[in-house]
């Protein structure tokens, strides 16, 4: 195992502990780090690893949430709901992808961003079924009290988290990695040396769906009613990428670091500047992209040495 | 001697522009076939319909005894029909090594990568890019690019090779050491069809000739009688080269 992937183990390690230092509102951050680690984690899979910039996150992670959120209404357990709609959202997402990922670049960019609207119109006409634009109300899972309901929820997303974690380095260090790889670098090479690119793609596109389409639905879960605009929300598929492009392009650790400090950004903006929080928001951002080009990840002592050396 | 790969009436067009017209053309195993013609004489297409990258539109085409017409490019490779391009195609931020691991890793059903690299280093070794294994594929010359195509080429444990101007935009010295380098190739024993310009390589290296002209297979045969053929002498060649060459005798 590689030394980036055990410091992500360890950063995990010390978001569990988190619940040790805090009341409801932390808990309430911890949740929320975690479902932004999980979507910019899973984004990195087919952005970051086969270099197709998708925008469907915010459809997937929509998915799950409504999928989640009928299903529990029914009555059947969340653990269960939750597995359905990741099993769900990985088997449609990688037969949409071999339609989808035959388009590169912006054009495929453009093509994940409609399944969002797609998908947003389908719930807001299926009023039987979802109740449309009114929203959906989802039953209380269970008697306990609010903070211990708040734990509970913060672990589902952890240990949501961990996986997802454990999927991506599994992909970054296996034959599926290597040939993303190559497909990112010459996707034409990619398939005159015989990597079937198509089954490879869409593999990576429905990891990527997967386990954000299961903290769509925990979420349901946790916030007991949802909407089309907002589990829909455009801002969940521009806002991994973002992460993604602040901690790192491709790497797990990079991401989860960009994820939190994007949270943490987040957050501090929108407490102290509440009427312009955005514009601000947007401009941290763009002076990071700019003097971090390739991320917090190009960070680490070694490489500040070189840039010292270089000067 | 039998038969590897045989083309029937293949023909291939580009919305007005035809490609290929026609080509009937086989190709026997252990031989040098060279595919000579001007320029945009369909050369490069014919070698992209063989391998899948632009499907023929009408025709036939029969690799070791199977009809591969209608076959996907990573299928083709499977198959051992492997090749190099006229502008390199390398993984740019990937080392040597790995570029070439990456061919023995997906042209072979369940090789493993470390398997894959201690291939890829044989077939580095073999080109004489050993010492760059551990180089970016970006930082590399023009003619190591060419002998890191040849090596991931090599490494798909090829059938049939294509060689697409291998020799392009290489230097007299690094064009000898590439031809050094098809000889061995040649004698080992793999089938080579090359994609070439430089006549002295052709003649020099080549067993049979075949010359492509608008699209059409205008002549096939021995070296020596094609290099004589008046429709060849015409359309590629040149007078002045017929003079040359007759001069010498």
């Amino acid at each position: 195992m590689t030394k980036s992937n055990i410091a992500l183990l360890v950063l995990l390690a010390i978001v569990a502990s988190l619940p040790l230092f805090g009341g409801a509102y932390t808990l309430r951050l911890g949740t929320i780090a975690c479902m932004y680690a999980i979507l910019a984690l899973s984004w990195n899979v087919v952005g970051g690893f086969a270099g197709y910039p998708s925008f469907a996150t915010a459809a997937f992670f929509g998915f799950g949430a409504y999928t989640t959120g009928v299903l529990l209404n029914k009555g059947l357990p969340l653990w269960l709901c939750v597995v359905i709609s990741a099993v769900a959202a990985l088997l449609i997402t990688a037969a949409l992808g071999a339609a989808l990922l035959r388009l590169r670049g912006h054009y495929f960019a453009i093509a994940s961003l409609s399944l969002v609207e797609v998908l947003r119109e389908l719930v807001n006409n299926a009023t039987d079924l979802t109740g449309g634009g009114m929203g959906l109300n989802i039953p209380l899972v269970s008697g306990s009290g609010v903070l211990a309901e708040a734990m509970s929820f913060f672990y589902a997303m952890w240990i949501l988290l961990l996986l997802t974690a454990l999927m991506v380095m599994a992909v970054a260090g296996s034959k599926l990695g290597f040939g993303l790889a190559c497909i990112r670098q010459n996707e034409t090479a990619s398939s005159m040396v015989g990597l079937n690119t198509t089954l490879y793609k869409s593999i990576a596109f429905g990891l990527s769906a997967c386990f954000v389409s299961a903290a769509g639905g925990i979420y349901a879960a946790w916030v007991h009613y949802i909407d089309p605009s907002d589990v829909f929300d455009i801002l969940y598929s521009v806002k991994p990428i973002v992460m993604a492009l602040m901690g790192g392009l491709g790497s797990p650790l990079g991401v989860a670091c960009g994820a939190f400090l994007y949270l943490a950004l987040e957050e501090v903006v929108w407490r102290n500047y509440i009427q312009i929080h955005t514009g601000v928001l947007g401009l941290i951002i763009v002076l990071l992209l700019l003097f971090l080009p390739h991320g917090l990840i190009s960070l680490r002592p070694a490489n500040l040495w070189r840039r010292v050396k270089h000067v | 001697m039998s038969e590897i790969l045989r083309l029937e009436n293949v023909s291939r067009h580009f919305s007005g522009l035809q490609a290929l017209r026609d080509v009937t053309l086989t190709v026997n195993k252990g031989e040098v076939l060279g595919l000579i013609g001007p320029n945009g004489a369909g050369k490069t297409t014919l070698v992209n319909t063989i391998c899948g990258v632009t499907p023929a539109n009408s025709g036939k085409i029969i690799f070791d005894g199977k009809d591969i017409t209608p076959i996907k490019t990573y299928q083709a490779a499977r198959l051992g029909l492997s090749r190099t391009f006229q502008i390199v195609q390398p993984f740019a931020e990937f080392t040597a090594l790995d570029n070439v691991a990456a061919a023995a890793l997906f042209s072979q059903p369940g090789q493993s990568l470390k398997v894959a690299r201690e291939q890829a280093m044989a077939h580095l070794v073999y080109v004489g890019l050993e010492l760059q294994a551990n180089h970016p594929a970006a930082t590399l010359t023009l003619a190591m690019r060419k002998r890191l195509e040849l090596a991931k080429a090599l490494a798909m444990k090829p059938k049939l090779l294509f060689l697409d101007e291998v020799n392009a935009g290489l230097n007299s010295a690094e064009v000898e050491r590439a031809t050094k380098l098809i000889h061995e190739l040649a004698a080992s024993g793999i089938t080579i069809v090359m994609i070439e310009h430089l006549m002295k390589v052709v003649l020099n290296v080549c067993t049979r000739i075949a010359v492509l002209h608008n699209g059409a297979l205008i002549a096939d045969g021995a070296p020596r009688e094609v290099i004589e053929n008046p429709a060849v002498v015409e359309a590629y060649l040149g007078q002045q080269y017929a003079k040359r060459n007759a001069a010498r005798g």
